[in-house]
């Protein structure tokens, strides 16, 4: 039975999009056949980050429309053989969107896949809810300051009333806390919130720390999500975040600060 | 056109539709000499409510419709008791003549919400005083988030987990939180100055009893603060003391 995953925060600019490149490409670079949904309709930004906004034909309101079939509106990503996009209108605003147009949507991308990744608007309005109603799993990004943890409170809220598991009187939505452009540095000082005050707040299991990361914006700009790339830590702490999601116990990496080496204390080296 | 004729056009009435509240005596049995006995006890109770008191007397409910009844005594009766009848309720044919013939109006039979009236508030039942009921307290044990309100009517709310800032617990009893308390926390939301909050730890918004309140910005001056502590009332004063 596939799984609907939404990628949520509440607050915009958190990494939400980012987030849902990586895990899904991650999903489907460990084998399991994955599509992205982009719910941001009207600010449509999934592709950009995917790298195939040139490919982009028809979108998710035109199958909610029916001008176009599903198979019509994926877009087969070009790396990897289990990954596909479905890209939102940029012509149209969220009341394009209805509860029924995204039921049909999800009932079959289900069919096809085994995880659907639905990437979230900001705010808590009809995109944002439509996003998160037909979910089984949240994953709700979160960065290390009180506006954004404490909208994240507020969408946990909703997860757990206003979604369909909630209403229909079901196991509720499993929650993930992804704490995202993390900085230990900044946390030693004392600028930054630290991941076990984010945890305290929020009450929920952490799925991941990805660290504040220059390769983050750079993979943004070159459309190649940043999970493929291994060598950054961002891209390694997400790998890690999708190992866990999958059920593995890994320890969390990046929480403290780097200690210089020796020659870079010694000649004052940059990384 | 003379001053005359100008005087003459101007309209001396107005129609007007109203609602009025009206007294209805529904008849259920034709029985016009206990009628008669209880009225009597009826106005020995509210002496005031029985002078002059409009009345609509409404018969649909009577056996057979009220055949056989005897409007002009009925209406004396009633007359007798300060009661005045504007109009009747009626279906039966003999009873609608009747009315003709006293000239009192015909009304169609009410299918409009009507609610039994006390003239008097009847003195309380002098058995036992009743026991008070017991309401069973409100037990939540998922965090409250930011924006979520939980109340528990009637009696206590017990969360056994965190509530954020921007939740709201209000409660008619006690609220205990087993778990931060960050949000705001209202006790005896009804005016009862006996409810208390008790928590495992004080960092909330703000915290009220009985409408008495303060705010985080006070509570962070407490040396309680972020402490397990209950909160109590006394005057009009909040009591905060360690658990």
């Amino acid at each position: 039975m596939a799984k609907i995953l939404v990628v949520t925060s509440g607050k915009g600019g958190v990494g939400k999009t980012t987030t849902s490149a990586a895990i899904g490409t991650g999903l489907a670079l460990r084998g399991h056949k994955t599509a992205i949904v982009d719910f941001d309709v009207g600010l449509r930004n999934l592709d950009l980050i995917m790298g195939c906004e040139r490919r982009v034909v028809y979108d998710f309101i035109n199958v909610i429309n029916g001008d176009a079939t599903l198979t019509q509106a994926l877009i087969k990503d070009k790396r990897l053989e289990n990954l596909y996009v479905l890209a939102a209108s940029q012509t149209r605003d969220k009341d394009a969107l209805n509860i029924e147009g995204v039921e049909k949507v999800i009932n079959e991308l289900k069919e096809n896949f085994e995880y659907v990744i639905c990437d979230s608007p900001a705010g808590i309005e009809k995109g944002a809810h439509l996003a998160m109603y037909f979910a089984d799993e949240a994953i709700v990004v979160t960065n290390p300051e009180v506006s954004s943890v404490r909208d994240s409170d507020r969408m946990l809220g909703l997860l757990a009333s206003k979604s369909r598991r909630a209403e229909n009187g079901e196991e509720p939505i499993k929650e993930h806390l992804l704490l995202t452009r993390y900085n230990p540095e900044r946390v030693t000082k004392g600028e930054m919130l630290g991941v076990e005050d984010v945890e305290e707040i929020l009450s929920i299991r952490l799925l991941g720390v990805i660290p504040e990361s220059q390769a983050v914006l750079k993979a943004s700009n070159q459309g190649i999500p940043v999970i493929l790339d291994e060598q950054s830590d961002a891209g390694q702490a997400y790998s890690d975040a999708v190992d866990r999601l999958l059920g593995k116990e890994i320890a969390h990496r990046f929480l403290d600060v780097k200690k210089p080496g020796f020659l870079q204390r010694l000649f004052g080296g940059r990384e | 056109m003379s001053q005359a004729d100008l005087l003459d056009q101007e309209p001396v009435f107005q129609l007007k539709g109203s609602m009025l509240a009206i007294t209805i005596l529904e008849l259920v049995q034709n029985d016009l000499e206990r009628l008669d006995r209880q009225l009597a006890a009826k106005v020995e109770q509210a002496p005031a409510f029985f002078s002059n008191t409009p009345l609509v007397l409404a018969l649909e409910k009577l056996p057979e419709n009220g055949a056989g009844l005897d409007l002009a005594e009925l209406v004396a009766l009633c007359r007798k008791h300060g009661l005045r009848t504007l109009a009747l309720r009626a279906s039966q044919p003999q009873l609608i003549e009747a009315a003709g013939r006293f000239d009192l109006p015909v009304l169609p039979p009410s299918g409009a919400r009507e609610r039994s009236l006390d003239p008097a508030a009847k003195p309380a039942p002098a058995a036992k005083p009743t026991e008070p009921e017991h309401r069973p307290s409100r037990v939540v044990t998922t965090p409250i988030r930011g924006g979520q309100q939980v109340y528990a009517q009637g009696g206590d709310l017990i969360v056994m987990a965190a509530v954020s800032p921007g939740a709201e617990l209000l409660a008619d009893g006690h609220i205990h939180v087993y778990g931060p308390l960050r949000g705001r926390a209202l006790a005896g939301i009804k005016g009862n100055p006996n409810a208390r909050i008790f928590c495992q730890q004080l960092a909330a918004e703000m915290v009220s009893i009985a409408g008495s309140y303060k705010v985080a910005e006070d509570l962070r001056r407490e040396p309680l603060w972020g402490k397990a502590v209950q909160i109590g009332l006394s005057g009009d004063v909040l009591n905060i003391t360690r658990l």
